[in-house]
């Protein structure tokens, strides 16, 4: 009788006792499989074996059958024995004793999860464990930018040895010597790093303009002092907003694609074909990258600082009343030169971080993808975390110089 | 046989990582012009044995010669130039996913000369072409290949700078038996038209048959028997006895 394999599982279970022996049959009906397996299992449970009581399984009317069923028989069998009692089973096809005899074969103690800890002691080695990982990091974080910084250095001394013997060269007086910094890739992630990002950077200072001058300007109303909502925008806009603002959706964009770049090609092995070949992962994908960052984060922070003052000017005229050439005026009274260097310099060093951060995560992606998703993830917040850690140091020193 | 004519000379090598010893006192020599087998258990460190003579592993002791120089302690240029003399096929190819295969095989020539783009397409394709792929495979990318094709990409790329040893990790793993087949001729092939000296880590008796001039075993560490596959099938090893005489190897057997 065929059965189709829509057909739900069912199964019934009849305990009778028997007469003949002075025990129990056990008759099972319909479906032993895994779906009926936990019915059968709780079934299984209520029997309780008298010494030397027999107990007979009745396998006759089992219509479908599978390893889980063959188990729980198995099990069923083991722990009444263990009891005292004298089980067997009877009415079984071929099939299903062979699948029996392999339950049997493979009951071996297996340890399932992994020991249990003290939760308290394992808090505590946890953190430990932590500690000691954070710290491994920080050393090989700081040997791979000192590594990327010399290697920068020397591709960029390259550079202008290249520039300077253009004219020797030339004139067949020197030999000039190909440079070792590859141009084509730097200006592949100048685009991808700077152009591509302009307009969601726009956006968002925009934006942040306009919150800024709103919640400003509402508790300076307080003392009649709306107009100094200027020196608010312009102040804060240039130092801070502007120049974090960009860093942060930098390190969203560009350092986690880093991240996922070098980090695939590491698992397809592509990095060791590179060494193979003789080409430097360093010169080849990280000093590009870097270089593109140092010098598009600076750009994008202009443009975003424009883009705060923007915002918060358009507010100002639509819902202060104060006028595009009244902001500009108050402007130039609150804001010195030093307040929007202190922005641009900060950039480069941000720079620096995000695209180190993004490609040594990269680097030290381990065999599996989702060590490329984690490393994806630790770039990031590892990259917007320290930008905000020496975001704070630059306050203070700048602060102790005065600007 | 003088100790210049071996293409690769590994004495006491000695790999490990953390306190996990790989392979201590090994001894390997590969004569110039032959195809050698290397075969072991898995963990047995057959990788790492290829990545530490390309250089891509520091080994903790033992020196490793190829063509008569050691490779340890050398720098920049040096190191490049000695890195011209071989060319490694990685599993499944480990080609530049963002560039075409053409594109791929031109990598090395564009990093070491100066050639005019059409020099290196000709080029390229004539390697291709000798790697046994179709003319058309050129402009197509990594992704859009068959698993043996990226081997055969990847080994066009290998050939790139007409290397003298030639590095292959596992080269039959995953093709079907009539790919199989025909890449273990074109290593054939290559060997005799090039004299190319080839290092070929495999699991795949057939390869090993139909290929190898001479078979390394790794285990416990180091070179169990190095020899013909005649010596193999007489050693006596457990383990290189099941290996060279269990149900599969009888199929394998010509």
């Amino acid at each position: 009788m065929q059965i189709s394999a829509l057909e739900p599982h069912r199964l019934d279970i009849n305990i009778d006792p028997c007469p003949k022996s002075g025990g129990r049959n056990v008759f099972f009906r319909g479906d032993l499989t895994i779906a009926t397996s936990s019915e059968a299992d709780s079934a299984m449970d209520t029997i309780d074996c008298g010494q030397q009581e027999s107990i007979c399984l009745n396998l006759t009317d089992v219509r479908r059958f599978d390893t889980a069923g063959a188990w729980l028989i198995y099990k069923t069998m083991r722990d009444l024995r263990f009891e005292g009692g004298k089980v067997s089973y009877t009415g079984a096809t071929n099939e299903q004793e062979t699948l029996i005899e392999q339950a049997l074969i493979n009951d071996a103690p297996c340890a399932v999860s992994p020991p249990v800890r003290n939760s308290l002691l394992a808090q505590v080695e946890d953190v430990g464990e932590a500690t000691v990982v954070i710290a491994e990091n920080l050393g090989s974080f700081l040997s791979f930018l000192g590594l990327v910084l010399m290697r920068l250095g020397q591709e960029l001394v390259d550079l202008a040895r290249w520039f300077l013997t253009a004219i020797p060269a030339r004139l067949g007086l020197a030999k000039q010597r190909k440079p070792r910094m590859r141009i084509t890739s730097l200006f592949h992630h100048m685009e991808m790093v700077g152009l591509r990002a302009v307009p969601i950077v726009g956006l968002i200072c925009l934006l942040i303009g306009v919150v800024m001058v709103q919640q400003g300007a509402y508790q300076l109303r307080q003392f009649g002092a709306e107009v100094f909502v200027v020196n608010l925008i312009g102040i804060a806009g240039l130092r801070e907003l502007g120049v974090l603002l960009t860093a942060i959706m930098v390190a969203g964009r560009s350092g986690s694609a880093f991240t996922a770049q070098i980090g695939s090609m590491k698992l397809n092995e592509e990095l060791d074909a590179m060494r193979t070949i003789g080409l430097d992962p360093i010169d080849t994908l990280v000093i590009p990258r870097l270089l593109a960052l140092f010098i598009m984060l600076p750009i994008l922070t202009f443009f975003a600082d424009i883009m705060v003052l923007f915002g918060g000017a358009l507010l100002s005229w639509i819902s202060l009343n104060i006028s595009p050439s009244a902001f500009l005026s108050q402007l130039k009274e609150a804001v010195l030169v030093t307040d929007f260097l202190v922005g641009i310099l900060k950039a480069p060093v941000f720079a620096i971080i995000i695209a180190v951060s993004g490609c040594f995560n990269g680097m030290s992606v381990g065999g599996d993808a989702e060590s490329v998703g984690n490393n994806t993830t630790r770039a990031v917040v590892e990259a917007i975390f320290l930008v905000i850690v020496v975001d704070a140091m630059f306050a203070i020193f700048f602060t102790y110089i005065g600007w | 046989m003088g100790q210049e004519d071996f293409a690769i000379d590994v004495k006491g090598l000695r790999t490990q990582f953390d306190d996990f010893v790989v392979h201590d006192g090994l001894d390997l020599t590969v004569k110039q012009g032959e195809i050698l087998g290397v075969v072991g258990g898995s963990g047995t460190g057959k990788s790492v044995l290829l990545r530490t003579i390309i250089g891509l592993n520091k080994p903790a002791a033992g020196t490793i010669k190829v063509f008569g120089q050691e490779t340890e302690g050398y720098s920049g240029e040096e190191y490049q130039r000695l890195r011209q003399n071989w060319g490694v096929l990685f599993q499944d190819g480990a080609l530049f996913t963002s560039l075409t295969v053409a594109q791929n095989v031109q990598v090395p020539l564009r990093e070491y000369f100066n050639m005019p783009q059409d020099l290196m397409d000709e080029i390229a394709s004539y390697k291709i072409s000798m790697a046994g792929l179709p003319p058309d495979a050129g402009p197509k990318f990594p992704s859009d290949l068959s698993g043996g094709m990226r081997k055969r990409a990847g080994l066009a790329r290998a050939l790139a700078l007409d290397p003298k040893i030639l590095f292959l990790d596992e080269p039959t793993a995953g093709l079907d038996p009539i790919g199989a087949a025909a890449f273990d001729e074109l290593v054939v092939r290559l060997n005799h038209t090039l004299g190319l000296t080839v290092f070929l880590v495999t699991h795949d008796l057939d390869t090993l048959h139909a290929t190898c001039d001479r078979i390394a075993v790794l285990a416990e560490k180091k070179v169990l028997v190095l020899g013909t596959m005649k010596e193999m099938i007489s050693f006596d090893h457990p383990w290189v006895w099941e290996y060279f005489h269990g149900p599969r190897a009888r199929a394998a057997m010509p």
